[in-house]
């Protein structure tokens, strides 16, 4: 039959796809595993060895230590404008709000380059230093948006007769946001702040246009090392990136599901 | 329990006038229902005494105290909405107990108060699940324990039926009605639907554009419509035009091109005046279609008239008939079997049974 024959090529096909996107991948992971100093096939063995020497390597801790507090602040900071800017532009008729919707949206759209040269040279204008408050400041423009997306529309399928019914029972406003709002919107909360994180955690174009010297973030630590030499450590350092940047946001999304469900979503 | 006041209330948003000058008195211990199609701001009026709009002008009082400047959260109100609206992340016994954490009740109080709350609703034993995992109607009873066990000043309900089957509909509307009855507090309640208005109020609020067309208890509203708008809105009327000839202590005497010379009592005209053009109300029901050959008992006017239409209606049929000029309709009980269309029949009419209004 040709449809049979047909159904065949295409599943054939989307499987040389995902090898086409997985398989550097997937090299990268093994090779992280092999103990020889030379990454080429076949393996000589397996070794945790360069997991150990990154565990080892300062600059690559530091690296770490970095993106991890920019990435905590990120979320943070841009979480908490998220959530009150969705409040401000869902639940109170805000003037001009399509224009602000759009407008924090719109980092999203602008290729990043451009927003980083932007940034640069605006605050360059200013008369303002790098600094990590200004990659900080970089990181949360362009990780708003998404914090913003995922918030606000959980916010509009909370529906305001909730709020009402909170307030008509002697909640005041305030009470009702912690009591009701915010735990019916919490996933949404936790998956932005998640984003944010990811997003902030894994960036390097904007990071290397805002990094003040000396301060190296794990992308752009990579990149310098990479610039040297090909070590086996950057497959190992991959492979964590990889363990980081793919479980966490899975991890989230897995506890945002079981607190909705055992919540009656 | 307290009494509503409304003091020349106005509601405008924007350039659209949503209330426009309503006063109300809704006594202590009353069920008044504001009834009304969809935007004629019955719902408006009810999220104003509920703190949830602010009038543009006027005062609200409540228990003789003005409540404009207080916000919602202070009025000690119980409100149930449409759908529901119960909290879903919280338990059904949180959700009843979620008031009274605001209110100075001792914890041990608390549970106790719920229980009784979900006992008056007959649902004792939903305490520990969450709302999703209950029907409509449940959900529903449970939103009322919510709004009546803070002892609500008044409790407003909007719209509270309109989500629920048309059987388990009728079933709330008795279980509301005694529950009401059973606690005594004053009852606002809002609904499109006049069947939930006339069984359950004591009060009727009949509103259309804004205004309010007509208050009173539910067989003044439903016999002696003050407008063309309530006796259309309210049942089937036929709405002629009639000449008043003169008004006296018995009643008006009106004259219409079909039915000839009547005397509607004076009671049921109470807004007109005397000698002018007028409007004569019929209801659907009370006119009656009889047999061609059948003779007509004294004081009732038979005319004759031919049936166009006939919509069977099971235990009842509504019949369209042509008299004169005019396309009247009649609801009538089956006797044995109905008339059909082309009929030529007798339609009858008891003047006591009339009503009318002024022709605005």
């Amino acid at each position: 039959m040709g449809g049979t024959m047909g159904w065949h090529l295409l599943r054939g096909w989307t499987v040389l796809v995902y090898l086409f996107m997985f398989l550097p991948v997937a090299v990268v992971v093994l090779l992280s595993f092999n103990a020889s100093q030379f990454g080429s096939f076949p393996m000589t063995g397996f070794s945790f060895r360069w997991f150990v020497e990154l565990a080892n390597n300062d600059a690559i801790l530091r690296a770490f230590q970095t993106s991890f507090v920019l990435g905590l602040m990120t979320a943070a900071i841009s979480t908490t404008l998220g959530v009150l800017a969705s409040l401000a532009l869902v639940r109170y008729r805000v003037p001009g709000s399509n224009y602000i919707s759009t407008l924090l949206i719109a980092p999203i759209l602008v290729p990043e380059v451009v927003l980083a040269v932007a940034l640069l040279l605006f605050l360059n204008f200013l008369g303002i230093n790098k600094s990590f408050t200004l990659l900080l400041f970089g990181h949360v423009i362009f990780t708003l948006p998404f914090v913003i997306l995922v918030v606000q529309a959980r916010l509009v399928s909370i529906k305001r007769d909730i709020e009402e019914a909170a307030m008509s029972l002697g909640a005041s406003p305030r009470q009702t946001f912690f009591q009701i709002t915010l735990p019916l919107m919490l996933p949404a909360v936790l998956a932005g702040a998640l984003f944010a994180f990811t997003i902030s955690f894994d960036d390097i174009t904007g990071t290397l246009f805002w990094k003040p010297g000396g301060v190296e973030t794990v992308p752009t630590q990579i990149f310098a090392m990479l610039r040297n030499s090909i070590s086996p450590e950057i497959n190992a350092l991959g492979t964590v990136m990889i363990l980081l940047t793919v479980g966490l946001p899975l991890l989230g999304m897995g506890i945002a599901r079981t607190l909705s469900q055992k919540r009656g979503g | 329990m307290s009494s509503v006041h409304l003091n020349n209330i106005v509601k405008r948003f924007g350039a659209v006038t949503a209330v426009q000058k309503t006063s109300l008195e809704i006594q202590e211990g009353a069920f008044v229902t504001l009834l009304g199609p969809s935007g004629c701001g019955k719902t408006t009026n009810l999220r104003m005494i509920a703190g949830l709009l602010d009038p543009t002008e006027g005062e609200i009082l409540i228990d003789g105290k003005r409540v404009n400047d207080v916000p919602i959260h202070k009025r000690n109100l119980g409100l149930v909405f449409q759908n529901y609206a119960l909290f879903p992340h919280k338990t059904v016994a949180e959700n009843v107990a979620f008031g009274l954490k605001y209110r100075d009740v001792p914890s041990s109080d608390i549970s106790r108060r719920v229980t009784e709350a979900l006992e008056l609703v007959q649902l004792p034993d939903v305490g520990e699940r969450y709302p999703k995992e209950l029907s409509g109607g449940q959900q529903q009873r449970i939103a009322l324990a919510r709004a009546i066990v803070i002892e609500p000043d008044v409790l407003l309900l909007d719209e509270p039926l309109s989500a629920l089957d048309a059987n388990l509909r009728e079933d709330m509307r008795v279980e509301l009605k005694r529950i009401q009855e059973r606690i005594g507090v004053t009852t606002v309640f809002v609904t499109h639907d006049q069947s939930e208005a006339l069984a359950m109020s004591d009060q009727i609020v009949v509103m259309s554009a804004g205004r309010v067309e007509q208050v009173g208890a539910p067989e003044e509203v439903y016999n002696t419509p003050a407008s063309e708008f309530v006796a259309n809105f309210l049942g089937a009327s036929n709405i002629l035009a009639a000449e008043c000839k003169s008004r006296s202590a018995e009643g008006v005497e009106l004259e219409t091109p079909i039915f000839g010379k009547l005397v509607v009592p004076a009671e049921k005209a109470p807004n007109l005046g005397g000698a002018g053009p007028a409007k004569l109300v019929i209801r659907a029901e009370k006119l009656l279609v009889a047999a061609k050959d059948a003779a007509a008992p004294d004081g009732v006017i038979s005319v004759p008239a031919t049936i166009e239409a006939v919509d069977y209606q099971g235990q009842a049929v509504r019949y369209f008939v042509r008299a004169g000029e005019a396309q009247l309709q009649a609801i009538n009980m089956i006797d044995q079997r109905p008339f059909a269309a082309g009929d030529e029949v007798n339609l009858r009419l008891r003047p006591i049974d009339c009503a009318a209004l002024p022709d605005q």
